[in-house]
């Protein structure tokens, strides 16, 4: 950004079937730093956006878990690429959301980016990981393979802006689910900014879909949806968090609570995965 | 085949009867709670019979327990984990599952008959499957207390405490050793809720307990109907539900979790595809579909319920089906001979005949089987419906009957989506001769147990468990652990 030139200014939109919207809604809000200076004009996300959000999820499950787990590895990996190359970007905003020293700003993208390469070699050991050849009494060859949830609702935390986004959207697509995600609400510039990374990196539309606006407003409808197989209630209090588990129950959601020894963990691997047992039988 | 053949009477061909002995189940005429390892009566001294379904008469009186009494239950279910139980090694935990193992083993046909008695299946199931695999279950269980190290979730994996476990009507024995081998297995103390309808061979697993020498309280059996149960789920002492029913239930039960920070893992209902492509190995085949269907008088959450057959040998596949029903022997539970027994309740039967009239409304075509029943007791005919659409009540609701639901398809692709178009995802049958076939279909059905050229099997060592609205959660094998474990 050179003195004597007045600078581009990016609009932050949403992310929805590999596609850039604002919202459908039309509406924005202000983001700011810590200290109340404006960042952005970032989209305000509707219900009707959450709802396009997990049709293009739903539509692109099929085909993200019909890749070789060796292919989603290499896409994963290619985020973590990308997001290096413009980790300066990555690194002011996490600053200006979190209010930190760039330094520390540059210490947080260093290890978000490292996580994201940490999940892209999960891809292809996580069903020898959780996975099992079961010896039953009888003439059938029997196994059990981790095959994924389905579509996932992430309602992201609050504060960590980019490091937990990672961990909350990257462990379900690791495995194989795609994600509709509601970013932080006050600091939504990071994720909107790995958001835009994936449409470099061979991510598949609707793999990964972003949702910027007010999680209260938004994040009911997600836990409702009966199309949506499970959901981290990473990013809201306790009382919220019992409302929307509350809701999650009527189509028996998968609920993710995560502690925060949970980032970079099996534990989360695990959450959004199902075993899924074949019997086969043996004979001439 | 030959018309002959097809055309013979085989069902007219008549077997002497082959009764076991009722009064090798030895029933005492009423039973306590079994809270802190002694049989106790209940605070409100209230009870409830329980009925043969196959013919009505009461078979003794039970305790009714109140939200007292699994107070009570959950209290020595709390005392004896942080007195006894989470300071008994692994090795020693070991030791008592392989001793209930054996003791199962020891009064296995005492446990048959009183298996048939209170639940209605025939003898022939409860004592070659349920009681064996219910033995099976704990012999498997008793070998991981001492090795938790190596299940794969870190070392020294911890228990969660206090399990309030909630089963079923149709395996009753078995849904106990599913819920009860894991738990104690992982070193966690249980409040063992029966089903209302049959509750006796869990309190002669009491005994088992009581003479395996469990320390008391380790293991509590609160007899009653929901709102014992309802009881259990809202106990604050209780850090995990583990609970086998109806979607609806389940449904209601995480709803009421959902504020709290129990564990939760639930084995809901289904609406299982069995799917059968024209290479199929008919034989083989059409006695799956039976099994499938008709095994425990389709009483069973995994049941194949929906029969999805290629179009090209649709109507030969109905037409040995329907001769297949035909020569189903219905009755008498405690004869050896019989395929199909009585209808768990009366409750149970009048959902069964709402559906299946349902299904003549809505333009299926039925086949009831021509077998006599008996004059008293809970019975239904087994029965298939052709000509089945995917939006008909019948192709959509568990019956939890002896009711078969034919659809058609012409391709795989096509039969995948009609499998999957179901909010359920328990089990599916994929019946071929082609194996790349059979796991391109399995990779993508949404299930969690898929059978190829085969139905209805289990194992201890087998993950069993349902996805989306069937339910979270496996039992059986290493993963079932996972259910009792905090990891």
């Amino acid at each position: 950004m050179s003195e004597d030139r007045l600078d581009v200014r990016k609009t932050y939109k949403l992310l929805i079937n590999g596609a850039f919207p604002r919202s459908e809604s039309g509406r924005s809000y202000e983001v700011t730093t810590t200290k109340g200076e404006f960042v952005a004009n970032v989209a305000q996300g509707s219900r009707k956006d959450v709802r396009d959000a997990v049709v293009a999820a739903r539509a692109a499950q099929a085909k993200w878990w019909a890749q070789s787990a060796y292919g989603r590895g290499q896409v994963i990996y290619r985020l973590a690429e990308m997001a290096e190359s413009r980790r300066d970007e990555l690194a002011e905003h996490v600053r200006l959301c979190e209010g930190l020293s760039p330094k520390k700003a540059q210490a947080r993208v260093s290890r978000a980016i490292d996580r994201v390469v940490w999940y892209a070699g999960w891809t292809d050991k996580i069903a020898q990981i959780l996975g099992s050849s079961n010896p039953v009494a009888g003439p059938f060859f029997n196994f059990s393979v981790p095959v994924p949830s389905g579509v996932v609702g992430v309602v992201a935390d609050q504060d960590s802006s980019l490091e937990a986004f990672v961990d909350a959207v990257l462990a379900p697509i690791a495995v194989g689910n795609t994600v509709v995600a509601i970013a932080s609400e006050k600091r939504p510039t990071p994720a909107a900014l790995l958001g835009e990374m994936t449409a470099t990196s061979d991510f598949p539309g609707g793999v990964l879909n972003i949702v910027t606006g007010f999680t209260g407003e938004v994040a009911p409808t997600l836990a409702a949806h009966e199309d949506v197989d499970g959901i981290d209630l990473g990013g809201v209090d306790e009382d919220f968090a019992n409302d929307l588990a509350h809701s999650a129950a009527g189509s028996i959601k998968r609920v993710l609570r995560p502690s925060p020894t949970d980032e970079a963990s099996l534990r989360r691997l695990r959450a959004f995965v199902e075993t899924s047992t074949v019997w086969h039988t043996i004979g001439q | 085949m030959s018309d002959e053949l097809t055309n013979s009477r085989l069902g007219e061909m008549a077997y002497d009867p082959a009764p076991e002995s009722a009064a090798i189940a030895r029933l005492k005429p009423s039973y306590g709670l079994f809270i802190d390892g002694e049989f106790t009566d209940p605070s409100s001294h209230a009870a409830f019979v329980t009925l043969n379904p196959a013919n009505e008469e009461p078979l003794a009186s039970v305790a009714q327990a109140s939200s007292a009494d699994v107070d009570q239950a959950v209290a020595a279910a709390r005392r004896a984990y942080d007195t006894v139980w989470s300071k008994t090694t692994g090795a020693e935990r070991s030791k008592y599952l392989f001793r209930i193992a054996r003791l199962i083993q020891e009064r296995s046909r005492e446990l048959a008959v009183v298996e048939t008695l209170d639940n209605g299946k025939p003898i022939r199931e409860s004592r070659d499957i349920d009681i064996p695999l219910a033995a099976a279950h704990f012999f498997y269980y008793a070998g991981w207390a001492d090795k938790l190290d190596y299940a794969g979730y870190g070392p020294d994996p911890k228990p969660l405490g206090v399990a309030g476990q909630i089963i079923p009507w149709n395996f009753p024995l078995l849904m106990a050793a599913w819920k009860l081998a894991p738990a104690l297995a992982a070193g966690n103390t249980c409040v063992l809720k029966p089903a209302e309808t049959t509750p006796l061979s869990a309190l002669v697993l009491a005994e088992i307990l009581q003479q395996a020498e469990l320390p008391p309280g380790v293991v509590n059996i609160v007899t009653g109907d929901g709102t014992t149960g309802a009881a259990l789920v809202d106990h604050p002492g209780v850090d995990k539900i583990a609970f086998t029913g109806s979607t609806e239930v389940g449904r209601r039960i995480q709803q009421r979790v959902a504020t709290s920070h129990k564990h939760l893992t639930l084995e809901l209902g289904g609406k299982g595809a069995n799917i059968v492509f024209e290479d199929a190995p008919i034989d083989e085949m059409i006695e799956g579909i039976i099994d499938g269907i008709f095994f425990n008088q389709g009483h069973v959450c995994c049941a194949g319920s929906r029969l999805l057959v290629q179009e090209s040998v649709a109507d030969d596949v109905l037409r040995r089906l329907i001769r297949r029903v035909d020569q189903l022997r219905v009755g008498d539970p405690l004869d050896k001979n019989t395929d199909v027994g009585a209808i768990n309740s009366a409750a149970q039967l009048a959902r069964i005949k709402e559906l299946t009239a349902y299904g003549e409304e809505e333009g299926a075509t039925r086949y009831t089987s021509t077998c006599a029943l008996p004059d008293k007791g809970y019975w239904f005919a087994p029965t298939v419906f052709a000509d089945v659409a995917q939006s008909h009540r019948i192709a959509r609701e568990e019956i939890f009957g002896p009711v078969l639901s034919v659809l058609t398809f012409r391709t795989p692709e096509e039969a995948v989506a009609k499998a999957n178009n179901t909010n359920y995802g328990l089990a599916c049958g994929v019946w071929s001769e082609k194996g790349s076939r059979t796991l391109w279909v399995a990779e993508r059905l949404r299930a969690g147990v898929i059978w190829a050229n085969t139905y209805n099997r289990f194992d201890p060592t087998s993950p069993f468990g349902g996805v989306r609205e069937s339910g979270f959660g496996r039992e059986g094998g290493r993963h079932g652990l996972e259910a009792y474990l905090n990891v």
